[in-house]
């Protein structure tokens, strides 16, 4: 029991402490897991990084719920996911509560009007990181423009877009590898 | 159905489907727009987005706990957060025993080659239809009368502000504070 709330406490200060998410949430996690608590090593905790990646979900959920169940199983993963998506409830409610009074003041619309646009920025520059990491071929590029033309021209759900390129990603190895 | 089964379907949907973490969430958040009208636009997803980036926390959580409270309140958030990470907690701990193998397993590498660059595609359109929203103004008319040019400008001048070496790794706090100046200065 005791164990169980200290993961749930590490969690909670990584999930406090990640801003936006993904690799910017590695240093919280090696201060805790790895330096503090050392549940796991150095290595494990990038080897988890990595399986996180290419698991669904979020990244921060994924090795929350890996670390927990590695150390108290099925309560351990529980209890370190739960310590890592407690922030957020409690932050964000809190600051949708706060904010929703304020949501048609003519100001705040103005404000929100360039944040917006800032957004808009800010995803297009996610947009060129991870492509430049992973749309380096031409099967790339098509998989890449395809998928954006079928959701965005098309409108159809990003489960498909998925699923397909997925299977396009399956086939095209088993070809490669056999030649 | 009333909105909180259908917030539990939704967003284990997203957790089940949403590859690659972060933003990858986004894409499943547009749809729901479209496909649930009555729950939230394009704008107030956009906004939501803004907070979660401004706020501590994981961005698919913060996205999820917003979007599900704007739904239905309280309640609404604490589920919509639960069911987007119940999957992942059941497919961690199902394949927890053959996670090492799967992380160099030739057929797992194979179907993530296909992946990354269409999760790419993915954001690229969430994001085409925030940007769309952020620059176009409301009415009808031609593409070119529609267009906010200031608004543009701002993109242009941000998004430079996100690839120039001596600022690209600035917060994006600050790229979005800067955002909330120019709207309230200008208005678009």
């Amino acid at each position: 029991m005791k164990e169980l709330l200290t993961l749930y406490c590490a969690f909670f200060r990584i999930g406090l402490f990640t801003f936006g998410g993904g690799y910017a949430m590695l240093p919280m996690l090696q201060r805790e897991v790895v330096n503090r608590y050392r549940w796991a090593t150095d290595e494990e905790l990038l080897d988890c990084y990595a399986i996180g990646q290419c698991t669904p979900g979020v990244i921060a959920v994924n090795t929350a719920t890996y670390v927990g169940y590695r150390r108290r199983g099925v309560a351990g993963g529980i209890a370190a996911t739960l310590g890592v998506v407690s922030p957020s409830l409690l932050i964000i409610t809190i600051v949708a509560m706060a904010l929703s009074p304020f949501m048609t003041n003519p100001y705040v619309v103005r404000a929100f009007a360039g944040i917006r646009v800032a957004v808009s920025a800010l995803i297009a520059s996610s947009v060129v990181k991870l492509a430049r990491k992973s749309v380096r071929d031409v099967p790339g590029i098509v998989l890449c423009v395809a998928a954006f033309v079928i959701v965005a021209v098309l409108g159809a759900s990003p489960i498909w877009v998925t699923l397909g390129a997925a299977l396009c990603g399956f086939v095209m190895g088993r070809v490669r590898d056999r030649k | 159905m009333s909105d909180i089964l259908w917030l539990i379907y939704e967003f284990f949907k997203a957790g089940l489907f949403a590859v690659g973490g972060g933003l990858a969430t986004l894409p499943f958040l547009t749809r729901m727009s479209v496909s649930h009208p009555d729950w939230f636009t394009t704008e107030m997803l956009a906004n939501m987005v803004a907070i979660s980036e401004s706020t501590p926390g994981p961005l698919g959580v913060n996205m999820a706990t917003y979007v599900g409270y704007t739904v239905a309140g309280v309640p609404g958030g604490v589920i919509a957060t639960l069911s987007l990470v119940a999957p992942s907690v059941i497919i961690i701990m199902l394949i927890y025993r053959v996670l090492q193998q799967y992380k160099n397993n030739r057929t797992v590498e194979n179907v993530f080659t296909g992946l990354r660059p269409a999760v790419t595609g993915l954001i690229a359109a969430a994001g085409f239809s925030v940007f769309r929203m952020a620059v176009l103004t409301g009415g009808s008319g031609s593409l070119i009368t529609l267009v906010s040019w200031k608004a543009l400008l701002l993109f242009a001048v941000l998004f430079a502000g996100t690839q120039w070496k001596k600022t690209r790794g600035l917060h994006p706090v600050l790229f979005i504070a800067a955002g909330a100046v120019v709207g309230l200065l200008v208005a678009f």
